[in-house]
């Protein structure tokens, strides 16, 4: 086996905070093999964006390893990260907030290659601005306006387009498409996959909606309160989900079509419990109809339990 | 048919801006049946909350006007009411389910007090003890303990946040229900758990709910009847099985169908539509959803289409004309 482009060992991400350490990402342990997308869902709060932030280093992690085709990039110093950064990029959640509103849409495209001096010559860097906004159809018509003067969807087609500016290897896609109505969700979904098809990118698509996550991702990683409960490939994640609280997830997701309208649901009861100093064992039993007195053993380690179908629960030995 | 609870004709409203006018809604038909939940769909700006504020009179004075059109609330004609009378129905008989839930309720004032407030309000005859065990028994109603009345806010969760404005739109019974958005800052499965206790409180008080909401899922979940809106106008409307089973469609909701991920096919594109709703500040002639529209023809260029019928079910668009009518509805 060759080894994955992106590979996490044991990352860990704590905040201090004046009641404790707050457990944002637990020992996460995750692959991102290369030309493939690795969908991380999970609720508000489950610690997705951190672990997006970590391995770019936008965050400091507090401990484990994050490795660049087999290299640990947390040894990297700060000359050698601004060289790596070259190789990964992010695209943000929220197209209002992530855009300089000072800078025009070419400014902000030519940021990234201006920042990394990989293309110097003026009229050079003008063509590669074009030469993008092609690429995630914008109009040129706009290379002088001011992201305040465009709409969501093309908002976040020049986040793509500074995302793509230096043809990074792996891209972080922070919730590209929460922010969005459907039908313009739906163009910048196809024109991400289009994206992949042409130039092999790796993406980690870190979402909240499962049906865009299904769509999009060739393995799923679901997390609960900085915790990895389960990893399968998609195909397996949704025929077959193993973890209860995947079953729950799943079960919540309201689908557009009346078949399902007089299905009985299993709602779970309450809500995120608090990730400042958890208690050992699983995360999850206070909300989950099988919890047994074994579920406070510490070890919460995955388990492969069919092939490449990893899960965290005793149910599963 | 059942008894009507509200009649909206041809409602338009304009907002008026320094730099231009805004057309938010457009024409706009819609009937509401006693006990009926109806999902009221569209894109961002299609002029959704517009038309539910619109009703409740709430758009923003000196900015939004109503400048055409009846709204009628029962025998009410909500248009020409005061601001005294106003007063009256809002909270009383009908009342408003705002989208954020962090933001709608009062920061300073405990829970308990902000539900009180609607009854003190509204049924003047209750003595203090009475609204006491009415606020116990609406919070219960919403799976909110009694003993967290005197907590404020900000010690609540987001989906218990959502509970207890629920609590405070149903605190006096409503007759109509105006529900914009009420999960959609949620996550699922606290969406699922505030959907499943909506749908009982309708059964259970038979309250007629507008929803207002983007997602075709939670439509197809808890509504009987869909409206489909866009730039300002109801573009479709029908019970729900026309909508997510019927056979004829407007392109537009074709397109909003096709831009959602399929949860149990395997689909490898999705099939957006093209471009962007027109600008509000300057709608075109003809129908508005011509320049994104597939099988446009000369007709849409020049004329808005008609509403056409079809038993329950209404789409406005030239494809289903009453002169295409033998060809295409029948």
């Amino acid at each position: 086996m060759s080894t994955p482009l992106i590979q996490t060992v044991g990352l860990k991400k704590y905040f201090k905070t004046p009641k404790g350490d707050l457990h944002a990402v637990d020992d996460v342990n995750l692959t991102v093999e290369r030309g493939k997308t690795l969908g991380v869902v999970g609720e508000s709060g489950c610690g997705k964006s951190t672990l997006g932030r970590s391995i770019l280093r936008l965050l400091e992690p507090t401990s484990g390893q994050v490795l660049y085709k087999g290299e640990d990039i947390l040894k990297y110093d700060k000359l050698k990260m601004h060289e790596m950064r070259k190789n990964m990029q992010i695209i943000f959640q929220d197209p209002y907030a992530s855009l300089n509103p000072r800078m025009t849409v070419s400014e902000i495209i030519a940021e990234p290659m201006r920042v990394c001096k990989t293309i110097t010559d003026k009229k050079e860097l003008d063509d590669k601005v074009n030469e993008l906004m092609n690429t995630v159809g914008l109009a040129n018509r706009f290379v002088n306006t001011y992201p305040h003067e465009l709409d969501g969807g093309r908002r976040q087609r020049i986040g793509v387009a500074r995302a793509l500016a230096l043809e990074p290897e792996f891209i972080v896609c922070d919730e590209p498409v929460s922010a969005l109505d459907v039908s313009i969700q739906a163009q910048i979904l196809n024109l991400m996959m289009d994206l992949q098809d042409e130039h092999g990118f790796s993406y980690m698509f870190i979402t909240h909606d499962l049906s865009v996550v299904k769509h999009i991702s060739t393995e799923i990683a679901v997390m609960y309160l900085g915790q990895c409960v389960e990893v399968a490939s998609t195909k397996e994640l949704f025929s077959n989900p193993l973890h209860p609280y995947t079953q729950a997830l799943l079960d919540a997701i309201p689908i557009p079509s009346l078949k399902y309208r007089n299905k009985k649901r299993t709602v779970i009861k309450g809500e995120v419990t608090s990730p400042i100093n958890p208690k050992p064992g699983c995360r999850f039993a206070s909300r989950c109809k099988y919890a047994k007195s074994e579920c406070v053993s510490p070890d919460r380690s995955l388990k492969e339990v069919n092939a490449n179908h990893f899960v965290s629960c005793i149910l599963y030995k | 048919m059942g008894e009507k609870i509200l009649e909206i004709e041809n409602l338009h409203v304009k907002y008026k801006t320094d730099e231009s006018d805004i057309y938010a809604v457009n024409g706009l038909n819609l009937c509401l049946n006693k006990g009926e939940t109806l999902g009221l769909v569209g894109e961002t700006g299609a002029g959704k909350t517009t038309a539910a504020l619109s009703i409740l009179k709430l758009l923003p004075k000196k900015i939004g006007f109503i400048t055409e059109g009846s709204v009628k609330l029962g025998d009410i004609d909500i248009i020409n009411a005061t601001d005294a009378d106003m007063r009256l129905i809002r909270g009383d008989m009908v009342s408003m389910i705002f989208q954020d839930p962090m933001t709608s309720l009062n920061p300073i004032l405990r829970i308990g007090e902000q539900i009180a407030e609607v009854l003190q309000i509204h049924k003047k005859d209750m003595s203090k003890q009475q609204i006491e065990e009415r606020v116990d028994e609406i919070l219960n109603l919403v799976g909110i303990s009694k003993d967290r009345k005197n907590d404020y806010p900000h010690q609540f969760s987001g989906g218990m946040k959502q509970r207890v404005i629920i609590a405070i739109g149903l605190a006096c019974e409503p007759d109509l229900l105006l529900a914009d958005e009420p999960t959609t800052a949620l996550d699922v499965t606290i969406q699922a758990q505030v959907l499943e206790m909506m749908q009982e409180l309708k059964d259970k008080l038979n309250t007629s709910m507008i929803l207002i909401t983007h997602d075709l899922g939670v439509v197809a979940q808890i509504c009987d009847r869909v409206a489909i809106m866009y730039a300002g106008q109801i573009i479709e409307i029908g019970n729900i099985e026309d909508i997510f089973e019927g056979e004829h469609h407007h392109p537009y909701t074709i397109g909003l169908f096709g831009s959602i991920p399929n949860m149990n096919e395997e689909s490898k594109r999705l099939k957006p539509i093209a471009g962007m709703m027109p600008d509000p500040s300057e709608l075109p002639v003809g129908c508005s959803f011509k320049e994104r529209c597939a099988s446009c023809m000369e007709i849409c260029k020049a004329e808005n289409p008609e509403e056409a019928y079809l038993d329950t079910h209404m789409i406005k668009c030239h494809l289903f004309d009453r002169k295409n009518e033998s060809k295409t509805m029948s």
